[in-house]
């Protein structure tokens, strides 16, 4: 214990190389925590955080027997789980057929492809929601001007809840595609040059190669991406499905709205502030829960990989 | 296991040799070949589709755009979009003044900061490493959510309306200290060693010996930072009321889509009559104005974002 100490006061240095960033988590992280009291008030400004009336696990009540906690995390769990499931098997995909271009004008081809593919990745959810209201409007959008032409009706899409679960996981496939492809084609990079030319020689096709040593050796990549992924499916984007749908858009509420849209709304629009932090408190809780649940997995799976 | 691979992934520079020497590409091979061109060439297109839509649909004249939609290519060219923008380009300029002052100064400060803690988190002789790596870290297991945040923010730090609440929560995240802290590990510690036994302090190794040898991870952590600034609309819609009169600029984009009063405001400030706003023209000069800079810088920090994400993806 002394040694420690002596230790620590060796490296001083270190411990103030340190201070700015405790001094800055501690503000922005650890100080709002008791501010989670919120979820068991009824909040009024007069009285502030701790002096609003205790009201116990009444806001946590209303939110289960009015239906709007399980909406919000079925939408939230659901998106994710179509997230997670079309971007993996796109993005291994797209990584296995760049992997097989080789040759010198498929090497350009690669390259421009890949930076092309990669480019959504650096673009803000406001642009994002430009994009989408260039092609979705109902009055000079891009698709409603092809319809106009081919002499169809016209789709209000910013109106019809139906359409946005596949145009949200369009979205997000866009976005992230050329993004998650870069991992696993470092992946596919990594693999032993060695095993390719031994089923080169024992006169495996591409097929073969990419079913009997690619894909094997991408598992355990994909494995623990999928773990972590489980790990945030409690977490929902919140400017992707902010601006695609135009702002707090009420008619597509039943498809698009998630656990982060929720607590913004009644943040921003509704003031109520309590229902807002018991629904927030709800999803830390339980992220917390499945991160701790999937590290452990992953533990035991693949110790190096795990997060602590 | 990833931090061999480089940049040089991407670029598609092919790290096993087989391929370059193998002569013939087998039918199968050229089949997947054919099936990979089409397949991404179709991806590749479409991700690039809204860009020139977006691009074309600023350059056309408004009345094609009432009449007909947004096209592909504009039917009607027409600079009139741009001309009424930068006629009073008050509200336009002052917004990239703010996001561009914001970018250097929260780049510059978080890095320095982000730098200094990661280096000294790697240090293998640092007895405090371990706590202070979890202390960070638990933030992003478990956090008060949005509200007790924004209660903080606004209450305590008294930070309503102030550029501060902006440049503050993005200044560094666990994500970048962890990422910043694998990258110095791959600096042998033995230099670290050496200086001390020369007599150098640890602060003044980090300033004059790490730093110099650490740019490509300076710039990879600094372009990270310096993207999350620029692409900010989040906290400045939280944190900025009307009463700040420049916006950063995805908020000023951001408020030019869904409010179109601000374009009437811009309008008549040049004294046009509301009729003969360029509305949807704007609207989408806006977005070209607000993402150019990105597009132009892309091909150059392309490869440290990549290189970020080879080393940063799964030690997330």
């Amino acid at each position: 214990m002394r040694g420690k100490m002596k230790n620590i006061i060796k490296k001083r240095t270190l411990l103030f190389m340190c201070i700015p960033a405790i001094v800055y988590f501690f503000i922005f992280s650890y100080l709002p925590l008791p501010g989670v009291w919120l979820a068991f008030v009824r909040f009024n400004y007069r009285d502030g955080i701790f002096g609003s009336p205790f009201v116990g696990f009444e806001n946590f009540r209303f939110l289960v027997l009015s239906g709007q906690l399980w909406t919000l995390t079925r939408n939230t769990v659901l998106y994710n789980l179509a997230f997670i499931i079309t971007g993996n098997i796109l993005q291994i995909t797209v990584a296995i057929l760049f992997n097989e271009m080789a040759g010198r004008k498929l090497s350009i081809y690669k390259k421009v492809s890949q930076s092309i593919m990669f480019l959504p990745y650096f673009i803000s959810a406001v642009v994002i929601g430009v994009f989408a209201y260039n092609l979705l409007n109902v009055r000079t959008g891009f698709i409603n001007a092809i319809l106009k032409q081919l002499g169809r009706d016209t789709v209000n899409f910013y109106s019809i809840p139906g359409l946005w679960p596949f145009i949200i996981v369009l979205a997000y496939l866009w976005q992230t595609t050329g993004y998650g492809s870069i991992v696993y084609f470092a992946a596919i990079m990594g693999i032993d040059s060695e095993m390719m030319e031994a089923s080169e020689i024992d006169g495996a096709n591409a097929f073969q190669r990419i079913r009997y040593i690619i894909l094997p050796c991408l598992k355990p990549t994909f494995v623990i991406l999928l773990l972590f992924a489980l790990g945030g499916i409690m977490k929902g984007n919140f400017g992707l499905f902010y601006n695609l749908t135009g702002a707090n858009n009420m008619a597509l509420f039943e498809t698009t709205d998630i656990i982060e849209t929720f607590v913004f709304r009644s943040l921003n629009v509704n003031f109520n502030f309590s229902m807002g932090s018991a629904v927030g408190l709800y999803q830390s809780i339980f992220g917390f829960l499945l991160v701790m649940t999937v590290n452990t997995i992953v533990r035991k799976i693949e110790p190096d990989y795990s997060l602590f | 296991m990833q931090n061999n691979v480089n940049a040089d992934v991407l670029a598609g520079v092919d790290a096993r040799k087989y391929q370059g020497s193998q002569k013939v590409i087998d039918k199968s091979q050229r089949f997947i070949q054919v099936i990979g061109v089409i397949f991404t060439g179709i991806i590749s297109m479409l991700c690039i589709l809204p860009f020139i839509l977006i691009i074309s649909a600023s350059f056309t004249e408004e009345r094609s755009i009432t009449l007909y939609g947004f096209s592909l290519i504009p039917r009607a060219v027409s600079l009139n979009a741009y001309r009424l923008i930068f006629m009073n380009p008050k509200q336009v300029l002052g917004s990239y003044a703010v996001t561009v002052g914001m970018t250097a100064v929260g780049t510059a400060v978080g890095l320095f900061i982000i730098s200094m803690t990661g280096y000294a988190l790697q240090r293998p002789d640092f007895p405090l490493r371990n706590v202070i790596s979890f202390y960070i870290y638990f933030t992003t297991l478990f956090s008060g959510g949005l509200i007790p945040f924004y209660m903080m923010v606004t209450q305590t730090l008294k930070l309503k309306d102030s550029y501060f609440a902006v440049l503050l929560p993005l200044l560094m995240s666990p994500w970048l200290i962890i990422l910043m802290k694998n990258f110095l590990k791959s600096i042998p510690h033995s230099i670290t060693e050496s200086a001390t036994i020369d007599g150098a302090g640890d602060f003044y190794i980090f300033l004059k010996i790490i730093l110099p040898t650490a740019k490509p991870a300076l710039a990879t952590v600094g372009l990270f930072l310096a993207l999350s600034y620029w692409n900010e609309w989040y906290n400045s819609m939280l944190f900025l009321s009307s009463k700040v009169i420049y916006k950063p600029l995805q908020l000023f984009l951001y408020n030019t889509i869904n409010e179109a009063r601000y374009i009437r405001d811009s309008a008549a400030a040049s004294n046009i009559p509301a009729v003969d706003i360029p509305m949807e023209s704007m609207k989408m000069a806006t977005a070209v104005i607000a993402t150019g800079p990105i597009i132009f810088a892309y091909p150059f920090v392309q490869k440290y974002f990549i290189q970020g994400i080879t080393i940063g993806a799964v030690k997330g």
